[in-house]
């Protein structure tokens, strides 16, 4: 796939994104109305979730700013960091609908520097984070007592799949490995 | 005969109870961890190097649950097992809202990828 394809999806997978963002807080009232014990379980999830999106964000920072993304891939890590502070958005204002307090950004996040000495180190370094990411949603899904709050984890899922495919194309790896995950 | 079956059923038994791990096996499971845990410092999750023998919710500065600081987990081959099969029902309240490694194989071999990945 050309890096001009690569945007062209990244747009639609956007947009697609977008829409399940806007299903998510049209069905605030039904979150609202589903109050009850399961609710707090669903909210550590929700917040273990934005802990890691708020630092994937961080890390995709450290990655812009490496000096080691050469254009199209830094286009990339700024659209994919987007895509996690869209996440993060959304997060924060679900735990909040629900009567929880969302956790912020840490001050400092430590990341592995000393092994990010070129952009394949990066996006190596982004790709684990990411399919981390499918694995952690792939876990939390089942979990949520809220089955809105699952399918937009599941929507959440789906996006970061397609990040780790895209880097894993980047570093001229097979960008689908095998038919499933865990 | 009847010695020879008991033998048997001893090793059955004991093959069961400790499958052959493999940690390279293991490593690709641990990457399912990398969104939240990494083995030298702490991330949403806590830090994996000196698990083994930790006391659960121990380490200095990291935001636990409060179920899990109150858990009187030590970690152990025996209490990982237990909590990565199912991290909701070990300890109720916990962070790690994960449903855990199902699989009693993949368990074992990222058991024992941690024990041996920070030596």
């Amino acid at each position: 796939m050309s890096f001009l394809n690569r945007r062209y999806f990244l747009s639609k997978s956007g947009l697609l994104l977008s829409g399940a963002a806007v299903a998510l807080l049209a069905g605030e009232d039904a979150l609202a109305a589903k109050s009850d014990k399961s609710t707090g379980e669903d909210l550590r999830i929700l917040n273990t979730a934005l802990g890691a999106e708020l630092e994937a964000i961080a890390a995709y920072q450290l990655g812009a700013e490496s000096g080691l993304l050469q254009k199209p891939v830094l286009d990339l890590a700024v659209t994919f960091q987007g895509h996690h502070k869209e996440h993060a958005d959304i997060l924060a204002r679900t735990i909040g609908k629900l009567g929880g307090k969302a956790v912020s950004a840490k001050a400092k996040y430590t990341f592995p520097t000393e092994n990010l000495k070129s952009q394949a180190d990066v996006l190596r370094f982004a790709a684990a984070l990411e399919k981390g990411a499918v694995s952690a949603y792939l876990g939390a899904v089942p979990l949520f007592g809220n089955r809105e709050l699952a399918k937009a984890a599941a929507s959440i899922l789906g996006d970061e799949a397609m990040h780790w495919a895209v880097l894993r194309n980047a570093l001229g790896e097979a960008p689908v490995p095998s038919a499933f995950m865990s | 005969m009847r010695g020879v079956l008991a033998a048997l059923a001893l090793a059955c038994a004991l093959a069961l109870a400790a499958p052959s791990a493999s940690v390279a096996a293991g490593k690709a499971v641990y990457e399912r961890c990398l969104a939240c845990h990494a083995l030298a410092y702490d991330r949403t999750g806590p830090r994996h190097c000196g698990l083994f023998g930790r006391r659960a919710g121990s380490i200095a500065g990291f935001p636990y649950s409060e179920a899990m600081r109150r858990s009187r987990i030590v970690w152990s081959e025996k209490t990982l097992n237990l909590f990565l099969a199912d991290p909701l029902k070990t300890v109720p309240g916990t962070s790690m809202g994960y449903a855990g490694v199902k699989d009693g194989t993949e368990r074992a071999n990222l058991i024992a990828y941690l024990k041996q990945a920070c030596q």
